[in-house]
């Protein structure tokens, strides 16, 4: 079945053109090119793959928490870690962002019916799907699942020192999901060029969107190089190919290579997306307009230009990498990421700011955030990262980055779209509490392993003696790990409680900005009956509140004759957000 | 377009850039082995930028103007037929799966390959079916 997607021209009675008589049940799921259908599978499917890997890190700290513990075996623990890493950064973080809402919002937000390529969308999903279960089959072979870490280093990760049908299944897995990565980026890419609503020029579109834009770029020139360095591994491993092994004329430091010029960009990655989410949240919850629009996505574009040039700081103590070429690369990060903190104060300052929890995971998400990217202007120091590297500093480091944006931010954005993609609210109270009981238990967790680093212990060991001095600090975190735990459960059974005892959601319960509010709650297929136009960034906000438009606020700054109640509302940065 | 063209023109031109400045850097005879692999990814960077970057920008300079680039255009302006899209398909998940099963087979050996290739057949005849009754990729 195929249908006609027309564009609505100013009113279109609710019905719209012909569905409703497709598949039903399972055969809907699996056969769905829905955008929206497409989204909520990517959504579902990576929370349930972090609730997963979140087990395995209170294993970890579990076992972590007194020292010569023996809850695990070093093997099993080996495993543990590389399987949390793997499935947090390549199943849940990057897929609930680009795959799930990205999939979901983009469509919505620059007024399109369909992603360009719907049925590559759905393709990219199986993909996704079938590598992800691939991974975590590794735990069921004989060997047990990939056990050289997420980073899987030359030459730990070869024949002779990882054996099994495990490391093959994860090497399987990265090649299918990356595919899938790849198809989604082109998507994206394709439905912002050529599917955006009548005077929706790029510079109105959303600043989520614009990041998922470069995202999709980013994904762009770092996938295939992670598809291409797993395909030589591959081969290293089965055909006596002698690509990253000595023995053979190979470079093993090529792979740390390949890997980080997919892996620092794959950082990017991860973070730029939940920065939309933050930048989306923020002006909806201070009730002004984005503070420095075009300077949002100058950083946006800047971070990752210069995500490409900086791979090589995870191979500083390698002693084969120009030192000073990315210190000083790295460095220049720092500025972009500056300029959206002071758009993001910038945005708040001298707004009606409202605390619901998605503002709350937002600012929760400023502060953490804030923390793990200057420990990152340490590392990006030699002599720093030589003291520290391979520490639990850099461990508490990349969770705070991480963590920040995957879960505060991501948990941000959830709350934020949770009424548009499933037409009910979640509950405030709930919403609070987990978000107070994450913020309590991050700092618990993360902070003791950054003294835990100084005093120098090691990343990836599975025990440690009572006369290293560390065991206190291991049981703070592991306490703070179970207050994380916690923290998430609340979030869960936050879904369920929604779920079996619905409050429904109006189409636009926050006063939102940005076209996906102006669709009813979860929207119809391809999504809108009516357009409003498009005369500024946030056109929505400009058609439910005429006297307040962001046209009208700079109208009036020309004439020198504010409205007092104008200036509260749009708020002064709205001469920075043209 | 041209805003579109820009920001891959923009994307290219950094790795022009910093892939020079990084072979240059990297003449001293110490790194001369190791910088070749980034000097050549980071011309792939400018490489994969430079293609759509350039075909967008001398698309843009032949098509009509389109409302989405018109900062005026109201929504009647952009009303009517957008494309033809599939309204559900099961090719997709049949390719997925095909797309499994072969990648398995460097994994469990040739044999699930066969079923691979052969669901992959089905899947291609499928899409390509369905396309000619109309639909988007």
């Amino acid at each position: 079945m195929t249908l006609l997607a027309e564009r609505p021209g100013v009113v279109q009675e609710p019905g719209g053109p012909d569905h409703g008589h497709g598949p039903t049940g399972i055969l809907r799921w699996l056969t769905s090119t829905d955008h929206k259908v497409i989204g909520k599978s990517y959504l579902i499917t990576s929370i349930v793959f972090f609730l997963f890997a979140g087990v395995m890190a209170v294993l970890m700290r579990t076992q972590l928490a007194s020292p010569d513990s023996t809850i695990v075996s070093q093997h099993t623990y080996n495993e543990l870690f590389t399987m949390h890493g793997s499935l947090m950064l390549y199943l849940f973080a990057g897929p609930f962002a680009f795959g799930g809402l990205a999939n979901y919002m983009v469509p919505l937000q620059v007024g399109a019916p369909d992603m360009a390529f719907p049925r590559l969308n759905a393709l990219s999903y199986w993909l996704y799907l079938g590598g992800g279960l691939t991974m975590i089959g590794g735990f069921l072979t004989v060997g047990g699942a990939a056990d050289f870490g997420w980073v899987a280093y030359a030459p730990l990760s070869n024949a002779v020192n990882s054996p099994g049908a495990g490391p093959d299944m994860w090497i399987v897995s990265l090649i299918l999901t990356g595919f899938s990565a790849i198809f989604t980026g082109v998507n994206i890419c394709a439905t912002v060029f050529y599917l955006r609503a009548p005077g929706m020029t790029m510079f109105r579109v959303p600043i989520f969107t614009w990041n998922m834009v470069v995202t999709g770029i980013l994904i762009l020139i770092a996938f295939p190089v992670l598809t291409a360095a797993m395909v030589m591994l591959w081969c290293d491993r089965h055909l006596g190919t002698h690509i990253y092994t000595v023995s053979g004329g190979g470079v093993p430091v090529l792979w740390q290579n390949l890997f980080w010029f997919f892996g620092h960009p794959e950082v990017y990655i991860l973070a730029l997306p939940y920065f939309g989410m933050v930048t989306e949240i923020l002006p909806v919850f201070s009730r002004k307009p984005v503070f420095g629009y075009r300077g949002m996505v100058f950083a946006t574009i800047t971070i990752g230009a210069l995500s490409t040039s900086v791979w090589a700081h995870h191979m500083f103590t390698t002693g084969v990498v120009l030192l000073p070429f990315f210190s000083l690369m790295s460095y220049m990060i720092a500025v972009p990421t500056g300029i959206k903190f002071f758009n993001w104060i910038g945005t708040m300052w001298r707004g009606s700011l409202k605390f619901d929890t998605p503002m709350l995971f937002a600012v929760g998400f400023l502060v953490v955030f804030l923390f793990g990217g200057v420990t990152g202007v340490f590392l990006a120091s030699p002599p720093i990262d030589f003291a520290t590297h391979d520490t639990y500093f850099v461990v508490a480091h990349f969770h705070e980055v991480l963590f920040g944006s995957a879960v505060f931010a991501g948990f941000a954005g959830l709350s934020y779209w949770y009424p548009k993609m499933f037409g009910r609210m979640l509950r405030e109270s709930l919403g609070k509490a987990s978000f107070w009981f994450m913020f309590v238990g991050f700092w618990v967790t993360f902070l003791p392993q950054y003294l835990l680093g100084l005093h120098g212990m090691p990343r990836r060991i599975a025990e440690y003696s009572a006369s290293t001095g560390w065991t206190t600090l291991n049981r703070v975190s592991t306490a703070g790990a179970y207050i994380l735990f916690l923290a998430v459960a609340i979030m869960v059974v936050n879904f369920y409680v929604s779920w079996r005892r619905p409050i429904h959601a109006s189409g636009n319960p926050w006063d939102g900005h940005t076209l996906e509010w102006a669709t009813t709650s979860p929207p119809p297929p391809h999504n809108f009956f009516r357009l409003p136009p498009v005369r500024s960034e946030r056109p929505l906000w400009d058609f439910n509140h005429p006297e307040h438009t962001t046209r009208a606020h700079e109208a009036e700054h020309e004439g020198g004759t504010p409205s007092r109640r104008g200036t509260r509302a749009t708020g002064g940065g709205a001469d920075g957000a043209r | 377009m041209r805003n579109e063209s820009r920001l891959l023109l923009v994307v290219s031109l950094f790795g022009a850039v910093i892939g020079v400045l990084f072979w240059a850097v990297g003449l001293s005879p110490v790194y001369a082995t190791i910088t070749s692999g980034g000097t050549i990814m980071l011309g792939a960077v400018c490489l994969l930028g430079l293609l759509p970057g350039y075909y967008y920008h001398w698309w843009s300079r032949r098509m009509s103007p389109r409302s989405e680039d018109d900062p005026e255009a109201t929504p009647e302006s952009g009303a009517g037929v957008v494309g033809v899209f599939p309204g559900t398909s099961i090719w997709p998940f049949v390719l997925g799966m095909s797309a499994l099963l072969v990648c398995l087979s460097l994994v469990f050996g040739f044999w699930t390959a066969i079923f691979g290739f052969s669901l992959a057949i089905a899947a291609v005849v499928g899409v390509i079916l369905e396309s000619r009754r109309g639909g988007a990729i």
